[in-house]
């Protein structure tokens, strides 16, 4: 199993859950997040007063998938979240050991 | 604010002032003036505009230009500045500024003689530009709002570092040295500026340019704020700044078209005057920053507001309509400049841009109050032979004001500076004024 990291621009959200999910994902989880990349933040104006600031706000999409599948999400959420321009974000894939789900006790690719 | 007729000054001291007295005692004898219930009625609705100008109006626009944790601190200072003011405007403000008895030798800085509103009473009345009169206490409740939001006003550029003793110390001290004089020069019959026929309708060299001037005087005296210029401190909520300007424009009514005294064709003047000059000015700035390179934001549009309200108040009953649009364009876009450029270059810290936004606009506006009298199909209500007379006139009467202001700032800072210090502690600072000064904070989450 893969545990699939992905940091996308917040306004890109609806379009990598719509292409996901006619992939067959059956979860994910997102959450709000601030951050920099190569991107360094952007600049508030404020009375001619120049501030830069640190972290953009992104969305972070995490997403728990069977090996088979894994590298199909990577390419959707590639292809989905691409705006061809600096900021768009990052997929990071990790091995994931085991999953439980807690309801009926399932294990493995039958508890994703 | 200048109709060759005596402003303000209440029946009684316009038969003082007058060189025959025996005329004076017989017009007395004669049938009492009464108060026009129609000009009463407005100018009781535009004091209470003014009013809603200082709280909540000012409060949110300078709080919410203010970290949150000087957002209390800040609302407070100019609730509590403004009340004092009231308190001291009846006991020797007024008097100061509009007493019926001139002081020998000083007539032309101050007057004297209606301590504790000793003289006024309900049948008592102030003259207006025509033979009409409004009744004295509505006069003095609508001069008393104008010295309550300016000395309320000087706060913008002392936010977030000056402590409330030092505030409420201060606030005494200035209106008495700099505010009442400086009234009393401009407004009132026999004051220096009035006889010399400077034009200034609702406030921009009494209110804008003085409130300016003390300001960055009194940020040269404090310092600038810990971390500045090198810290982010980026307004808290832009969104209260917004409401404060709306409230701040909607007032602003109170203060020019009820500058007139009456409810007259020139109180709708300077109506149509607030509306537009305010229009150009806010848009000017956004366009201004958009030349600029950066995107038109609210604050710029915000900025530009003030700056347009500012440029327009001296010139509300004094310029056509369409010199009031040039006025606030040309007050924007020299505010920007000032705020945005000069501010940073020279190194001061002008907290909220009292001086940037308040002083400079009040001097365009003065100064332009010159030319826009005849121009663009100005009134032409001046007093000089010519447009450039009456400019020049203008011109010496900001040079006046900005002395006076300066220098007694100055004074009364230095005074309040040896005594109980201007400054808050450095703990207290880096905390917010909000729980070092009051012990309670603006938002608990």
């Amino acid at each position: 199993m893969k545990y699939i990291i992905a940091i996308i621009k917040p306004h890109k959200l609806d379009e990598v859950r719509e292409a996901l999910g006619s992939l067959g994902v059956a979860g994910m989880t997102a959450s709000e997040v601030k951050g920099f990349g190569r991107q360094k933040g952007q600049t508030e104006i404020y009375r001619g007063a120049e501030y830069s600031v640190n972290m953009v706000p992104k969305v972070k999409i995490e997403i728990a998938a069977s090996d088979a599948l894994a590298p199909q999400i990577v390419e959707t959420i590639q292809n989905s979240a691409n705006s061809d321009a600096i900021g768009d974000g990052k997929v990071f894939v990790l091995d994931l050991a085991s999953a439980v789900r807690i309801r009926t006790g399932e294990t493995g690719d039958t508890a994703l | 604010m200048i109709r060759k007729v005596l402003c303000g000054a209440g029946t009684v001291a316009a038969s003082l002032l007058l060189p025959a007295v025996a005329f004076a005692q017989e017009a007395a004898e004669a049938a009492a003036p009464v108060a026009n219930p129609g000009n009463n009625a407005w100018m009781m609705t535009a004091t209470v505009l003014v009013m809603m100008m200082i709280l909540p109006g000012l409060a949110l626009f300078y709080g919410g230009l203010t970290r949150s944790k000087n957002m209390l601190s800040t609302m407070t200072q100019i609730g509590a500045t403004a009340a004092l003011a009231m308190l001291v405007w009846i006991m020797w403000g007024y008097s100061m500024a509009f007493g019926p008895e001139a002081v020998g030798g000083l007539e032309a800085f101050v007057s004297t003689g209606s301590y504790f509103l000793s003289s006024v009473t309900p049948d008592t009345t102030a003259a207006t530009f025509s033979d009409e009169v409004i009744s004295e206490y509505v006069f003095v409740s609508f001069q008393m709002t104008f010295a309550a939001i300016t000395a309320a006003l000087v706060l913008g550029a002392t936010a977030e570092r000056m402590k409330f003793s030092a505030t409420m110390l201060f606030t005494v001290l200035w209106l008495t040295v700099v505010y009442f004089p400086i009234a009393h020069m401009v407004w009132a019959g026999g004051g220096l500026l009035f006889e010399m026929g400077a034009l200034d309708f609702a406030g921009g060299t009494v209110v804008h340019i003085n409130a300016g001037v003390s300001g960055l005087v009194l940020a040269y005296l404090l310092g600038k704020r810990k971390g500045y210029p090198t810290e982010p401190m980026p307004p808290h909520s832009l969104t209260l700044t917004m409401v404060g300007t709306g409230l701040l424009w909607v007032g602003w009514f109170g203060f020019n078209a009820g500058s007139e005294l009456e409810a007259d064709g020139f109180a709708g003047l300077a109506m149509i005057n607030t509306f537009v000059a305010t229009a150009a000015g806010g848009l000017a700035w956004m366009v201004m920053e958009k030349i600029a390179g950066h995107k038109g934001s609210a604050l710029g549009f915000c900025s530009g507001i003030i700056a347009g309200l500012v440029a327009v108040t001296p010139a509300a009953g004094n310029s056509g309509p369409f010199g009031a649009v040039v006025l606030g364009i040309v007050a924007s876009l020299v505010c920007y400049f000032m705020v945005a450029k000069i501010k940073p270059a020279m190194g001061y810290d002008d907290s909220l841009d009292a001086f940037g936004i308040h002083g400079i606009g009040g001097i365009i506006g003065a100064v332009g109050t010159g030319f826009v009298n005849t121009m663009f199909n100005g009134p032409g209500n001046g007093d000089a032979a010519s447009m450039m007379d009456q400019v020049g006139i203008q011109v010496v009467a900001v040079l006046v004001a900005i002395a006076w202001a300066a220098i007694g700032t100055l004074i009364v800072g230095l005074i309040v500076k040896f005594t109980v210090g201007l400054r808050v502690s450095e703990e207290t600072e880096l905390a917010g004024l909000d729980i070092g000064e009051h012990g309670e904070r603006a938002y608990n989450d």
